[in-house]
Order: C-alpha cells, then structure tokens, then sequence
C-alpha cells in the first residue's frame, strides 16, 4: 500500500512539474535566438559609420566557399556591412539538423569576434558561451583556407563546434575577396 | 587670259556658295527651335530610361528575393531529418589461458537516424539500429529502436522529451557515432557498469541554470534481472514490454563553461530491479567523469559504481558493489591522425572478498579519412583473475552523417 502511494505520488509530482513549466512556457521567446541581426550590426558599428554592402556570389566565389564549407552554398548574394577595413557577416551553417546563426566581425583579415545570434539545435549549445567564441579572436585564414589555430571542442558538441570553425573561416574568405576584388556591388 | 578668265569664275562660285552656307537670322532661329524640340524629346526619352532601370532593378530585386526565398526556405523535406552511422569491426583475439580465440568479422551497428521538426518548439527524435548484421531467430544480430522521443521546449534554456530516449549517463551513452571516439570497440567499464547503450521509457527535462552548468532529470522504466541475473547490462529491457512495476529516476549535473572541459556526475535510483518478483533489491548508480581537451592533447576518465541492496548476494556473491573506471590520454599528430592509450578495470561482484576485477589496456590510433569517416586500429591486453582475458587485435571502419 506504502508503495503504490508513493509511486502515485511520484507521478503525480512529475505530471504538475510538466504541466507548470509546460504553463509558464507560453509566454517565453523562441528558443534560441539571442540576437537580431540589425542589432549586431548596430552593436558592432556603434561607433562607426558602416555601409550595408552585397557581395555577389560569382562561380568563383561560390567554389571556394563550398570547399571551405564543405557543401554548396545557398543563394546569390551575402549582405554585409562594412566600415573602412572591417566587415561583419551573418552567416548560418547546420549543426547536426538545424541551422546556426552566426555573427563574424573581421578585420585587417583577422577575426575580431564570433557571436552565436541564434542557435536551434538540441544538444552542443555551449558553442555560444562567449568563453567559447573568445578562441576565435584573432585567428586568420590559412593558405589551405582552414583556421590558423586549434579550437579547444566541447563534448557531445563536435557537430556545432565544426559548423562555427566553417562559418569563421567563410567569413575570413569573404572578408579578403571583397577587400581585393571587385566583386561587392552597392545596393 | 584664259586663266585669268577660270580664275574669276571659280572665285564667284566660292563667293555664292559661302553666302548660300550662312543661314539667315530667322532660319536660325528656326533652327534653335528645331534642337530645343530635340532635345526636350531627348530629355524626355532620358526620363523614361531612368524609370524603366529603376523598374528594372524592382523586378531584378524582386526576382532575386523570390529565387532566393525559393531556394533558402526550409521546404516540407527539410523538417525531416536523415542520418546514421555504422561501424565494421574485425576482432583477432587470443584467450589467455589459450582455450578459446575469437576472429572475427562483424558488421557491429547500422543505424538510421530519422528527425521531423514539427515547429520551432516541437521535434521529434528517433534511431533504428540494426546490431550484427543479421536479425532473427537464431541470427547472431537484434534489430533495435534506441531512440524514438518527442522533445519541446519549456523555455529558452529548458526543455523536456517523452518516449524512449538514452540516459544522461557517462561519454559514449548519448554521443557513440564512432568518428567521437578511440577504441574499434567501446570501452568496457561503461559497457559492463554502466551499461551503455542504455535506454529506457519515460519522460525528461533538461536545461542550463547558468551558463556552463546543466541538468537533466529523467523518470524512466527500470532494470529487471530475471532469475539468477546479477549484472546490470542483463537487466537493459530495451523498452519492449518492459517491466515497469517499479520505475527507476536518472540525474545529472553538467558543467562545460570552460572550452574543452567537461565534468559531470549522474546519479540514479532503482526502486527494484526484480520488479516484483521475490524479494525487493533496489539499487544506485553513481557517475561522473571528465574530458578534457588542449589543443592537440585529450584526456578521458570515468568512475561508475553501483550500489545494490545486499539481497543480490543471494544471486552471486559481490554483486552488491559493482564497480569501474578509466583513464584515457589521447594525442592529435594531425587532423587526420589520432594516438590513444587507455587503461580500464571493471567489477561486476566488486562486493566479494576474491579478486574477481578485469584488467585492459589498450593502444591504438584513429585515421580519420574525412573528420566523419575513421578507421581505428588497436592492440588490448585484458586480464582476469581466471585467465580468461583476451588479447589481440581490433580494426574497425566507422562513419557519421
């Protein structure tokens, strides 16, 4: 008898911890979106005038991009913002199943943050701690278009931790074509 | 005379023409009139080239828009989800005491994952595993479901699953797709202890309370030892009309603020794995490990102890503590090329006075062919009180998507 109490009591206890976070979800934002992207522009230029720029995904640019990411890239164009030698780019890339939004300011092709604005999948979400994203700071392009450091990886987190180092280093091509070529087109 | 004569003519011809050349003021005026209706229409036809590029860069912008809403939007597909791994594994293996040898080959795991997101706060979540192969009766293999879950979100940071899922227990028990780890087999402690794979019925939450600390709480279907069982690994009921006369509850801490550290300690309760068969034996299990990575260097190491009522004696002596761990340093030469040692020990009758743990060490390395395709080569020593461990080889190919 002291058993099935305490086995309905269990359930029972269980049942109303679902239903009253179940409750107080309502009225909570989607899950995962930490920051607009015109309030990262906005928060990145605060001091700067910057100018909402288009780079023109060419067959060229399209190549390279899909080497570094290791998949074609979506649709024809990236918007940008830019302010003398720094741009910042807002980019996704899929984890595991969902994509990740991600914030890269560059300068003097040189990394100067990593923001993770959005992230929707289950599990790895600790890519977004800014003691993870700090590693980023200061890393440059290789001539094999890798990253020029080691990313220290969170476990169970290695699919969000690969699509970051892929979205940092298609940033940091961006990045060198639209400071040396032609390729930007004013909106 | 003559000369003269051509002369004169050729100069009034001159003369005549550069006065018919010279325009009157009112023929040019007219003239005047006649460009500024040129160029009023010239202006005019500039007007409308303006508007036909402006109205050619709505369209071009529009067009642009609508190709690229078309093809970045997620489509009906893309909230389906497809995945899997698997793994081939080749075993070469020496019985100490030389009675028996194990060679083998063995397709170990296929798996398909399958995901649909039904909106942005419902998913759902599942695995099919087909073990060694081949299934059926007789066959050396199982087909198996060990996920199958639908998961939604409370809040930002919380979220909570019902259905069949793994427990938050050790490394390889929730992420084992075989490019994430070292061995061509799974490490024993977790396997024997733990038991990983391990998955059961019931419903969970998790979430972050700060950055870098996690928790997940889970009530779930529990172990059942049929007579004469003792360890936990034969106690997995895989969810298939499960016993649930008593169900068990699964608990973790988890702290991952600092890059490359995970530390974390799950703890669950058995209420009773003989679920109601004779004589009541609840049980706890207690975890914790940590990884640790520095660029190149990785480190791994686990501790797993049950503690069970001191009724399981009466099934095998010992049984009531049951015990393991290991230690696993890992050295990255390159991106494609990993080295691993690893020391284990594990005891499923910890409780009894005789010696009865079992020793492993293995070496090793990893070629990852592409950062989700690895193929594994090892070397293990394992030794038992009865001279019953095996030694040899392992080789294995493995894959993720």
């Amino acid at each position: 008898m002291l058993k099935e109490l305490y086995r309905a009591a269990l359930v029972t206890a269980a049942a109303a911890c679902f239903a009253i976070t179940s409750l107080a979800s309502f009225s909570v934002s989607a899950k995962g979106v930490y920051q607009s992207g015109a309030d990262f522009f906005a928060e990145v230029f605060a001091q700067q005038q910057a100018e909402s720029k288009i780079l023109w995904l060419t067959p060229e640019i399209r190549t390279q991009a899909a080497a570094i990411v290791g998949h074609p890239v979506r649709g024809l164009r990236i918007r940008y913002h830019q302010s003398d030698k720094k741009t910042a780019w807002i980019l996704e890339e899929i984890g595991k199943e969902m994509p990740i939004t991600i914030g890269v300011v560059v300068e003097e092709d040189v990394i100067q943050l990593v923001k993770i604005l959005a992230y929707r999948e289950s599990r790895g979400g600790e890519v977004r701690y800014p003691a993870y994203t700090a590693q980023y700071k200061g890393a440059a392009l290789q001539e094999d278009y890798q990253l020029n450091r080691n990313i220290d990886g969170i476990t169970g987190a290695t699919l969000s931790m690969w699509a970051v180092n892929k979205v940092a280093a298609l940033a940091l091509y961006y990045h060198a074509v639209v400071n040396q070529s032609s390729a930007t087109h004013q909106p | 005379m003559k000369k003269q004569l051509l002369a004169m003519i050729i100069g009034l011809n001159i003369t005549a023409v550069a006065q018919a050349a010279t325009p009157s003021m009112e023929e040019m005026w007219q003239m005047i009139q006649q460009q500024q209706g040129e160029i009023a229409t010239l202006k005019q036809q500039l007007r409308k080239n303006d508007a036909r590029i402006q109205e050619t860069e709505v369209i071009a912008e529009a067009t642009i828009s609508a190709v690229e809403q078309i093809s970045m939007a997620p489509s009906a597909s893309s909230k389906t989800t497809f995945g899997g791994y698997g793994e081939l594994h080749y075993n070469s293996l020496d019985r100490d005491d030389s009675s028996a040898s194990k060679d083998e080959m063995d397709f170990h795991r296929f798996v398909m994952f399958t995901g649909h997101q039904f909106s942005d706060r419902v998913r759902f979540f599942s695995e099919l595993e087909v073990e060694h192969s081949v299934a059926g009766d007789d066959q050396p293999g199982e087909v198996e479901l060990e996920q199958a879950y639908i998961e939604w979100d409370l809040a930002s940071q919380h979220s909570a699953k019902a259905g069949l899922f793994l427990l938050p227990i050790g490394i390889i028990n929730e992420t084992h797709e075989p490019n994430t780890f070292y061995g061509t087999e799974r490490n024993n402690v977790e396997k024997n202890i733990i038991p990983a794979t391990w998955w059961e019925g019931g419903a969970a939450i998790k979430g972050e309370i700060s950055e870098g600390l996690s928790y997940d709480a889970a009530i779930h279907s529990g172990l059942f030892l049929d007579a004469g069982e003792y360890k936990p690994r034969d106690g997995r009921q895989k969810v298939g009309k499960a016993r649930a006369d008593d169900f068990a509850f699964t608990g973790r801490l988890k702290y991952t603020a600092i890059p490359g550290l995970e530390i974390a300690a799950s703890v669950q309760v058995q209420q009773d794995i003989r679920q109601g068969e004779g004589e009541a034996i609840g049980g706890t299990l207690f975890e914790t490990h940590v990884a640790w990575q520095r660029d190149d260097f990785q480190l791994r190491a686990l501790y797993a102890r049950w503690d069970f009522d001191s009724a399981i004696n009466n099934i095998a002596v010992g049984a009531d503590e049951q015990t393991g761990f290991y230690i696993e340093p890992s050295y990255r030469i390159s991106d494609k090329i990993g080295l691993f040692a690893r020391y284990s020990e594990y005891d499923n009758l910890a409780g009894s006075a005789t010696n009865t743990a079992v020793e492993q060490v293995d070496i090793g390395l990893n070629y990852w062919l592409h950062p989700n395709v690895v193929f594994k080569i090892d070397y293990q020593n394992q030794d038992t009180p009865t001279e019953t461990g095996y030694d040899g080889f392992n080789m294995g190919v493995g894959y993720s998507f």
